[in-house]
C-alpha cells in the first residue's frame, strides 16, 4: 500500500529538508536560524521554496539555492524550485534565539537589537564572544562577509566578527 | 567591439529604473577598482563590501527594468551591451577614484543622498521598487556612516589629508546638483505615486553633508553652478573608459558564462 501524504505533510517534510541547509559562510547557522528561509509551498506535488537575501549582493545566495534544491531532491522531491523574494526586507530580528547562541559559541558576536543604524557617529557596545567583556572596539564596519563587522576585545585582545544588526 | 549594443525602449518607468541601476553599477564598479589597492586591509574589505551592496542593488533594478520593458533583455544585457550614450548614471559616480579622499568625498555625497532617496522610495506605489528600496536603505545607512567617519578623519587629520579632502570637495561639488534634478518623464511617475520628487530631499541632504563637513573642519563651496548630463547620456570622458573595461569580455565573447 502506498501512503499518500497530504499537502501539509509534504510541506512540513519539504520545510524540514530545506531547513537543514546551512549558510556556506557561517556553517553553524541554518537558513532557518537566519530567517532566510521564508516559505515552502506545494503546487501539484511540486515544491516551491521562498528565500530572502540578507544583503542585496550576498554572493552566498546562489550557493544556498543550489543546496536547497539538492536537499529537497535527496528528500525525494523532484525538480523543486527556489524563488527569491525581497519584501519584507530581511532583518536580524528574524534570527532565532538558538541561532544567536550558536553564533556566540562559534566566536561571532550576535546582532544587538539596541544599536541604531542611523546614529552617525554613535557608539555601540558589543560584548566579546570569547570572554564576555564589554570593553571592545570596532576595527572596521565591514568584515569578512557582507553581514559582519570586525571588532577587537580590549580585555582579551582577541579580534572577533560581529554579526551586524540589520 | 565585436558585439552590437542593444536598443532599449525607454518608457518613463524603464528609464527611471535604469537611471538608478546605472548609478549603483557605475559606483560599484569604481569602488571595486580599489580592490587590492586600498590604504589598508580593513578598508579594502569595506570598499569591496560597499561595491557588493551596490552591485546587488543594480542587479535587482536591471532585472526589474527588463521585466517592465518586456523586450527579452536581462540584467546582463543592460550592463554589458549598452554603449556610453545609453548609460543614465549621475556624472558624480563615474568620476575617477583619484586619491582616497576623493573616493570618500564622492561616497559621502552619494550615500547621504541614496539613504534619503531609498527611505522615501519605500513608500512608492510600485511594489517592486518599494521592496528594492527597503533592502537598499538598510545598506546605504552603513555606507553613510562609513564614509562620514572617513571624511572626519581626513579633514580633521593631518595638513595633507585636510588639503586632499578639501580639494576633493571643491572639485566634486558641481556634480551634486544632478542628484536632485527631475525631468518631465519623472514628473509623471511622481504624480502617479511611483517615484518621489528628488528635489524635496535637497535640504536634508545639505544639512547632513554640512554637519559632516563642519565636524571634519572642512568647508562646502559657495558656488551653486551645477553640471548635468548623465541622466540623458551626456557623460564625461571617463565613463567610456570604464565601460570598455567593464564590458570587454561580453563584447569579445558574446554570452560568455561561467
Amino acid at each position: 500500500m502506498v501512503a499518500v501524504l497530504s499537502d501539509s505533510d509534504l510541506r512540513q517534510r519539504a520545510w524540514d529538508a530545506a531547513a537543514t541547509v546551512v549558510d556556506p559562510e557561517i556553517p553553524v547557522l541554518t537558513i532557518a536560524d537566519l530567517g532566510v528561509l521564508r516559505d515552502v509551498q506545494v503546487h501539484d506535488g511540486r515544491i516551491e521554496v521562498a528565500i530572502t537575501p540578507t544583503y542585496s549582493g550576498c554572493p552566498a545566495m546562489n550557493m544556498i539555492i543550489l543546496e536547497i534544491e539538492l536537499a529537497l531532491e535527496r528528500a525525494g522531491f523532484a525538480r523543486p524550485t527556489v524563488r527569491t523574494i525581497l519584501s519584507p526586507a530581511w532583518t536580524t530580528d528574524w534570527m532565532s534565539e538558538d541561532g544567536r547562541n550558536k553564533l556566540r559559541k562559534y566566536g561571532i558576536a550576535p546582532p544587538q537589537a539596541s544599536s541604531s543604524r542611523r546614529a552617525l557617529f554613535g557608539d555601540q557596545q558589543v560584548a566579546c564572544p570569547q570572554c564576555g567583556s564589554d570593553n571592545t572596539e570596532v576595527l572596521s564596519e565591514f568584515g569578512s562577509t557582507s553581514c559582519k563587522a570586525l571588532w577587537r576585545c580590549k580585555s582579551c585582545r582577541e579580534p572577533f566578527d560581529y554579526f551586524k544588526c540589520h | 567591439m565585436a558585439t552590437a549594443s542593444i536598443t532599449v525602449s525607454e518608457t518613463p518607468l524603464v528609464l527611471y529604473t535604469l537611471r538608478r541601476a546605472d548609478d549603483a553599477l557605475i559606483l560599484g564598479h569604481r569602488l571595486s577598482e580599489w580592490c587590492g589597492h586600498a590604504p589598508m586591509l580593513e578598508e579594502d574589505m569595506a570598499l569591496a563590501n560597499i561595491a557588493l551592496d551596490l552591485l546587488g542593488q543594480a542587479r535587482e533594478l536591471y532585472s526589474y527594468a527588463a521585466r517592465v520593458e518586456n523586450k527579452g533583455h536581462d540584467e546582463d544585457k543592460f550592463a554589458y551591451l549598452r554603449d556610453v550614450r545609453q548609460y543614465r548614471n549621475l556624472l558624480l559616480l563615474e568620476q575617477p577614484n583619484g586619491d582616497f579622499a576623493r573616493t570618500m568625498v564622492r561616497q559621502v555625497f552619494y550615500s547621504v543622498f541614496a539613504d534619503l532617496y531609498w527611505r522615501a522610495m519605500m513608500k512608492s506605489d510600485d511594489p517592486t521598487l518599494a521592496a528594492i528600496a527597503a533592502k537598499s536603505e538598510k545598506e546605504s545607512a552603513y555606507h553613510v556612516r562609513h564614509s562620514s567617519e572617513w571624511i572626519v578623519r581626513l579633514g580633521d587629520g593631518t595638513e595633507e589629508s585636510h588639503r586632499r579632502a578639501q580639494t576633493a570637495i571643491d572639485d566634486l561639488w558641481a556634480f551634486t546638483g544632478e542628484m536632485f534634478a527631475v525631468d518631465d518623464g519623472e514628473r509623471g511617475l511622481i504624480d502617479a505615486g511611483i517615484a518621489i520628487d528628488a528635489a524635496t530631499l535637497h535640504d536634508q541632504w545639505l544639512k547632513t553633508v554640512s554637519d559632516v563637513v563642519r565636524e571634519a573642519t572642512l568647508t562646502l563651496p559657495k558656488n551653486d553652478w551645477m553640471q548635468q548630463g548623465g541622466r540623458s547620456g551626456s557623460h564625461s570622458e571617463y565613463l567610456g573608459h570604464l565601460l570598455s573595461e567593464l564590458q570587454s569580455l561580453q563584447r569579445t565573447f558574446p554570452g560568455a558564462a561561467w
